[in-house]
């Protein structure tokens, strides 16, 4: 079995949510990158979400979009984030999903690329410029390699969408909160709880909720509603704070932030 | 006539005539196209192809827009015979589609215009756009001051340097300018923050992109909007030459002059179309702005087309003297003319652009923009090699005014 289906059931038996920190890869380098995910599975992470540096990204804010500009700088490509994952598999199972700008997916060719991300060791992809409607090529070539292609939904998506969407979405659905939770508000808003309890009407996926999520009080409460919760930019800018401390200082530091986000998402009371 | 009634009519012709009506619904130009954005903008990028659809059929929207081109833009723009160009180079006769005479001095209040009368149909009160010479957003910020409506426009400090009259301007138009640090500073990076702005602001804004590139439906909209440029030639060359021309020569970056002109003729197989991409400094990587020429199929800022790109998918820096060309991808329908083979795209450089700048300044009085100039640096070497009974069209896309700080630099003269 695909091990984020494996992870999810898993967690369902349980009755937990899912802790799913976003790094991006080779920020500060590719060699610190591996070791944090190691130890973000340590401290009690279920998955983790790998970003693939891209250029020009559109659907990130800009604490994400400077990490990138960061790790291409250090000369990153895809095949050294491919090479990254084969080492982490030599120490963890934790399942990987990378998150990958269409662009880049294109270049190099879905079936290529499902191909050699699973023989890395990944998992999934979210791509957070392709809608569903482009996706068809690269939800086939994940099928035939039982590769997850998993799908975003927005606080705008109409219901029509929706219906395609979950209908599409593999691995679990990844519901955008853009609008919601800000900054130290300690209830989430009602339409995100009740959004999600829409979407999980019409599907069986995991709904795991991201973007804005940055404390652990907030990962507390997303975890209450949603079946994992995904923090990212919170994520970086520890990383961003401690790069310039040398690696173990670095994995110590931003390993504890995380630790107390796995604690307080896995706190459904 | 009503403009767009004019070109429901072209298309519904089109269809009739060719079977390949594009884009085909979900905005594709053969393969070139598409929507490629976040989740988030699909629902808006639905909104508004139903909203731009229905304005389109619409008789009132049409002669609104009508009214503002003829009464506010100045339209229709002369089409000018450039005699002493024409005796200079003796070859072709030579003419030149006077879009710098339009308000604002460019071709791209026609699109503003359209886009700010749609916003209001859609109930949107901000509008937000990106630029790169300052053109499309001098054309937005003024658009959106005639209808009291909020403006931010995105553009990059290194744009903003270099084109520091049209950030005045802007800012004198009430719009808020704010400066892009990003990347290479320039209008890809000034796309990435408005498209980012969009994100989260697309309940109550719209987003008016200055070019026929992007998610669908703007290649088809921004294209709509721009092909009275055409209209109009072929009109106004019929009355002075009772012909077609035989070539039409316009400059690309994102390329919406180019395919506002170029459009009403592509039916008419025996009119050659040519678009000049920047040529920069010479084709090493980060020296030119050719994406036709020298890039690759590839997705940016929202669709599937030329893209000047690394073996990775990374964007590659560019280069072009002209801001408003200096763009790493290029329109959609652009792609597919090149691939069919319709349209040739060609590229000057930097330096024959000053050239044909200089050229068109002192034979005819008339400045132009260095985008158009490039249109001008190929003509230069074109029009001699062919006979002097055919006829040439060139789009002067925008007036040089712009540029007399940027050219000045160039020639060693400070102002």
């Amino acid at each position: 079995m695909n091990r984020i289906d494996a992870k999810f059931n898993e967690l369902r038996e349980r009755n937990e949510p899912a802790f799913i920190p976003f790094i991006t890869a080779g920020d500060p380098s590719l060699d610190a990158t591996r070791k944090l995910i190691v130890e973000f599975d340590r401290k009690g992470s279920d998955m983790i979400e790998l970003g693939v540096p891209y250029s020009d990204p559109i659907a990130d804010g800009p604490v994400i979009q400077s990490s990138y500009y960061r790790a291409l700088s250090g000369g990153v490509k895809l095949s050294n984030i491919l090479e990254l994952v084969k080492d982490v598999r030599k120490k963890s199972e934790i399942p990987i999903v990378s998150m990958i700008s269409q662009s880049i997916l294109f270049k190099n060719g879905c079936e290529n690329f499902v191909k050699s991300a699973v023989k890395a060791g990944f998992d999934g992809a979210t791509i957070p410029d392709l809608p569903v409607e482009e996706a068809e090529e690269i939800m086939e070539a994940g099928k035939k390699e039982g590769f997850k292609i998993i799908c975003f939904i927005a606080p705008t998506t109409t219901s029509h969408r929706m219906e395609l969407i979950v209908k599409k979405s593999q691995g679990f659905l990844y519901y955008i909160s853009v609008v919601g939770i800000t900054g130290v508000r300690s209830e989430l808003s009602a339409d995100i709880t009740e959004n999600i309890q829409n979407i999980k009407k019409s599907t069986n996926l995991p709904v795991a909720l991201g973007f804005g999520i940055s404390t652990p009080e907030q990962a507390r409460m997303a975890g209450k509603v949603a079946d994992g919760v995904i923090v990212g930019s919170a994520i970086m800018r520890e990383i961003e704070k401690y790069s310039s401390q040398g690696d173990d200082v670095l994995v110590d530091k931003v390993g504890k932030f995380v630790g107390k986000l796995v604690n307080s998402t896995k706190n459904r009371n | 006539m009503n403009m767009l009634t004019t070109i429901v009519k072209d298309t519904r012709l089109k269809e009739k005539t060719c079977k390949q009506f594009l884009p085909d619904k979900s905005g594709h130009f053969g393969k070139y196209g598409g929507k490629f954005v976040p989740e988030t903008l699909m629902p808006a990028l639905e909104q508004l192809e139903k909203e731009y659809l229905k304005a389109k059929e619409d008789p009132k929207f049409n002669e609104e827009l009508k009214y503002y081109l003829e009464q506010y833009v100045g339209r229709p723009s002369p089409l000018y015979y450039a005699k002493r160009l024409t005796e200079k180079l003796s070859g072709a006769k030579i003419y030149l589609k006077r879009e710098d005479l339009n308000h604002t001095g460019a071709h791209k209040i026609n699109n503003t215009m359209g886009q700010v009368l749609l916003a209001i149909r859609m109930g949107k009160e901000r509008i937000i756009a990106e630029t790169g010479a300052g053109q499309h957003g001098v054309a937005t910020a003024t658009a959106a001051a005639m209808f009291g409506m909020s403006c931010d426009v995105y553009m990059g400090e290194e744009d903003i340097r270099r084109q520091s009259l049209n950030v005045f301007k802007m800012k004198l138009l009430g719009a808020n300018v704010v400066p892009v640090k990003t990347g290479s500073k320039t209008l890809k990076d000034a796309t990435n923050e408005a498209l980012r702005d969009w994100m989260s602001s697309v309940m109550y804004t719209h987003y008016i992109i200055g070019s026929v590139v992007g998610p669908h439906p703007y290649p088809m909209m921004v294209r709509d909007f721009q092909i009275v440029i055409g209209q109009e030639v072929k009109e106004q060359i019929q009355k002075a030459e009772g012909q077609l021309p035989d070539y039409i020569i316009a400059c690309v970056g994102g390329g919406s002059n180019a395919i506002g002109i170029f459009y009403p003729f592509i039916e008419d197989k025996d009119v050659k179309l040519i678009g000049v991409e920047a040529g920069g400094l010479g084709f090493d990587v980060g020296q030119h702005a050719a994406s036709l020429s020298r890039g690759e199929k590839g997705v940016l800022h929202g669709s599937l087309s030329y893209v000047l790109q690394d073996d990775d998918g990374q964007t590659s820096q560019v280069h072009s003297i002209s801001a408003g060309l200096d763009y790493p991808g290029v329109g959609p329908e652009h792609s597919y003319l090149k691939d069919t083979g319709r349209a040739e795209y060609v590229s000057v450089t930097d330096d024959e652009a000053v050239d044909a700048f200089n050229l068109c300044t002192r034979l005819e009085g008339i400045i132009p923009a260095l985008e158009a100039s490039h249109a001008i640096a190929y003509t230069v070497k074109f029009a001699p090699t062919i006979d002097k009974d055919k006829i040439i069209v060139i789009n002067i896309s925008g007036s040089g005014d712009k540029d007399s700080f940027e050219v000045a630099k160039k020639m060693g003269i400070e102002l």
